[in-house]
């Protein structure tokens, strides 16, 4: 990590540990999510517990609507946006490999459209290359059609390698985020904490203000992030459902792609497409109504661009399967592709690792509750 | 805003009481103008440092334990009161606690559940989820989309009566006053905790080292107009709710976390570094209230809070660091106190405390002995380094100085005459129930009680 990049960290672990300390002191929020009761456990707070704190955090508002002390009082306290400011800094400093850490800043809508469309172009040639008279060829809707313009060996090799970058990537980030929140490796597996974690995140339980929903995006509750966001992560499920049953196809059972409508691939990803589409979309669409006073302006590009390449994802998707039997069939699919490996390949550096700080916090948080809380007599 | 129509109700202040008062009003169909004089980003009154609502119930409820019932919430009040209490309003207050979480809830106020394990659940009080700005936000919420007209930054600078009827009130707004007339008005505008130049007539220079822990805006310009037009005033002008805080806290607004909650841990010592109190009377959630106004009795009302290495980091943790040093005389230094007489105190104290075995969680059997005064609980001696301490001034919450009210919150002048279209509510009133000393919560019980009754006490009154 760069130098200008530690000082700010420290600048931002102490605005954090200036803010928490008023928390503590305070105390009315607990109600509303997992991060009071964590920080109430703590008299102090170390670097590592900001970072844990943050990504506990979702950003939702409800503190910052119910604070006594925010801005304009003098003590000028946003526990929302300094844990958010943290939270960059969580994936810069744990990013893998480091020297692409200063792309969280960088990964816009515009890098995030270049690399898809770079790489959609990159598929066209190479089909060109093979035999324009596929890549522009009518097709019956018959198996072996995708291959005859991208040979399925070709196709496969690709995403099985970005596959096993992105996993190895996810994977140092995480080996080396965890022990900084001081816990051994192989307590993150341990069954209740893990399986009370993924309870939390399946359900995106702390998304709801402490009942009434989240005041997002603005200060009356409603449980439309929470909605837009289940689309999301279940139409992204349902999609990578439908590549694994189709792999099994494949492979298993040699049949091949594009399958039939009513087949189970289809029927997935094309749930999983709309859910894709409309999640994403709702997403942006109350990001842009977003109070000001808790946005990160620093994470704005990152967070547009990730949601807008699930929706281009999901639209090209959606369009190679209406047009499969057209001549434009190939276009699609190196669209569709593009976009599909430009998402894959940009999941370290943007809004998607979201998803594995959060749940490696979450799986904290229901380590310590086991503990027993530091007595303070009586309050 | 328009501050020409004439309205059925007028409710002055911005608070709990008076937003329960103007939602009652309106929800029984009259036209109500609320006129809060804080800008719209310190609204609420000293509402918005609140956390919690006492609630009497005679069994376990979703949001409190075991019962608290109404014969014990009122030996309660009556202790800490010393019997200077209106019995009738008092229990009314009580009553009407068992049964207004339910209309809170309907507009819109949220309470921690008992489930959760971290939570602060108790027996006695019902936590707001999200505290006293929640709260207050939620019933703006209401309150404008029952349409309540809300005028903010609407400072209410005089008030005219004719014989014992409310005829109008001058309202500085937007640079300009307006005249505003209304059937009835409801006085919720808080006491006068913000005025320091009252606050010294009544305590003299004292009241200069005082901090004000609530709202900037609770001048007491509504008080003061209706003591004038010959209201029956309650309590007196050196009665309040008065916390012994932090002396590094701001002038106004500190709030909750001003706190510091390790006096029953260690000693107490004036400017002298002499002790002044029993620390150890009572656990500190019922002993904080009295604080405030011993330490206002202390030469320059002043005190140090003074631990050990053995008590640190056992009690809620304050905003403000310790004052810190490996010796006692490093911290006297520290607090600018005489070493020598900081020495002698702390010896003598050391050398009075009996062996027991220290429980901060029971009244435990930890106490001097032939000391004077004594600490009969929690003593051990201060013999551990580091030596820690946290300077401490008077923090006052609000003010019992108030108008009579009876129970139907209609106010009485002097003369013994009921004015019968001007009602009040909330801390204006308060002192009719706590004449003096505090239990936590029943300022929001007072406010929530008393604002629903003079809101539909004069809505009744312009519907009849």
């Amino acid at each position: 990590m760069s130098a200008p990049s530690a000082t700010r960290l420290e600048g931002l672990v102490a605005e954090a540990q200036r803010v928490l300390t008023i928390c503590n002191a305070c105390r009315y929020c607990e109600g509303f999510c997992a991060v009071f009761p964590a920080l109430e456990r703590r008299l102090e707070f170390t670097e590592g517990d900001a970072h844990y704190l943050a990504n506990l955090c979702h950003n939702c508002g409800a503190c910052l609507y119910a604070c006594q002390y925010a801005p304009p009082h003098e003590f000028q306290l946003n526990f929302p946006r300094a844990l958010a400011q943290v939270r960059l800094e969580t994936y810069r400093k744990y990013a893998w490999p480091g020297f692409l850490a200063a792309a969280y800043e960088r990964n816009g809508v515009a890098t995030a459209l270049v690399t898809a469309l770079s790489l959609a172009l990159a598929i066209v040639f190479a089909a060109m290359y093979a035999g324009p008279e596929r890549l522009l060829a009518a097709w019956p809707d018959a198996q072996g059609s995708f291959y005859a313009v991208l040979p399925h060996g070709v196709m496969a090799g690709i995403f099985t390698a970005v596959a096993a970058f992105v996993a190895v990537a996810l994977a140092m980030s995480f080996t080396r985020f965890w022990p900084d929140m001081g816990e051994e490796t192989l307590e993150f597996l341990r069954v209740p904490s893990f399986a009370a974690a993924s309870s939390d995140a399946l359900g995106l339980r702390y998304l709801d203000g402490g009942g009434d929903g989240c005041t997002y995006p603005t200060d009356v509750p409603s449980f439309a992030r929470r909605n837009f966001h289940h689309l999301t992560f279940y139409g992204f499920m349902l999609c990578l459902g439908a590549t694994t049953v189709a792999t099994i196809y494949h492979y298993v059972f040699g049949w091949k792609a594009p399958y039939p409508f009513y087949s189970l691939p289809v029927i997935l990803g094309t749930l999983g497409g709309v859910g894709l589409l409309v999640g994403p979309a709702g997403l942006l669409w109350l990001a842009a109504r977003r109070d000001p006073h808790l946005a990160d302006p620093a994470q704005r590009a990152m967070d547009e661009g990730f949601l807008a390449l699930l929706v281009l994802t999901a639209a090209t998707g959606l369009a190679l399967l209406f047009w499969r039997e057209s001549r434009a069939m190939g276009v699609l699919l190196a669209a569709h592709l593009g976009f599909v490996l430009a998402l894959f390949l940009l999941l370290p550096y943007g809004k998607f690792v979201h998803a594995l700080y959060r749940f490696a916090a979450l799986v904290r948080y229901h380590i310590e509750r086991k503990r027993p809380l530091p007595s303070l007599g009586s309050e | 805003m328009d501050f020409t129509q004439r309205r059925d109700v007028l409710v002055i202040g911005g608070g709990n009481a008076a937003l329960c008062a103007a939602i009652t009003a309106r929800e029984a169909g009259a036209s109500v103008l609320m006129l809060e004089s804080a800008p719209i980003d310190f609204r609420g009154g000293n509402s918005r440092h609140t956390r919690n609502l006492r609630c009497m119930h005679d069994a376990p409820t979703d949001v409190l334990t075991d019962a608290y019932p109404e014969e014990e919430y009122w030996q309660d009040l009556l202790k800490v009161t010393g019997g200077l209490t209106d019995e009738k309003l008092a229990r009314r207050v009580i009553r009407d606690t068992d049964t207004c979480r339910r209309w809170m809830i309907e507009r819109g106020v949220r309470f921690q559940h008992a489930l959760g394990g971290t939570l602060h659940v108790s027996r006695t009080n019902a936590f707001f989820l999200g505290g006293g700005k929640a709260l207050v936000n939620a019933y703006y919420r209401t309150a404008a989309s029952l349409g309540v007209d809300i005028a903010y930054e609407a400072e209410v600078v005089k008030l005219t009566f004719e014989g014992a009827r409310f005829v109008s009130a001058v309202v500085r707004h937007g640079g300009a006053e307006h005249q505003v007339r209304a059937g009835t008005v409801v006085a919720a505008a808080g006491g006068f905790e913000s005025n320091f130049e009252w606050l010294r007539e009544a305590w003299g220079e004292a009241a200069d080292n005082f901090i004000c822990r609530g709202t900037p805006y609770n001048r007491g310009v509504v008080l003061k107009e209706l003591l004038a037009a010959g209201a029956q005033p309650v309590s007196d002008a050196t009665q309040g709710h008065c916390v012994a805080i932090d002396a590094r806290s701001p002038r106004y607004d500190g709030g909750i976390v001003t706190r510091v909650d390790c006096v029953s841990l260690g000693i107490v010592v004036n400017r002298d570094a002499r002790r002044f109190y029993d620390e150890g009377e009572d656990f500190w959630p019922k002993r904080y209230a009295i604080w405030g106004r011993l330490v206002a009795a202390q030469p320059g009302q002043i005190g140090y809070s003074v631990i050990d290495a053995k008590s640190m980091g056992k009690f809620m943790p304050p905003v403000f660091p310790p004052l810190k040093a490996t010796t006692l005389a490093g911290l006297a230094q520290a607090l600018t106190l005489d070493p020598a007489a900081l020495g002698r105190t702390v010896a003598a104290f050391n050398a009075a405390v009996r062996p027991g075995t220290f429980d901060h969680t029971v009244l435990d059997d930890c106490a001097t002995q032939g000391l004077d005064p004594p600490k009969t609980h929690w003593a051990r001696a201060i013999d551990t380094p580091p030596y820690y301490a946290y300077p401490l001034r008077p923090g006052l919450t609000f003010t019992y100085l108030g108008v009579k009210v009876d129970e139907r919150a209609r106010m009485y002048l002097s003369d013994g005459r009921a004015c019968d279209n001007v009602f009040a509510a909330g801390e204006i009133m308060a002192g009719n129930v706590l004449g003096k000393g505090y239990i936590a919560g029943i300022g929001m019980s007072i406010g929530t009680t008393f604002g629903r009754i003079a809101g539909a006490e004069a809505a009744r009154l312009v519907r009849a």
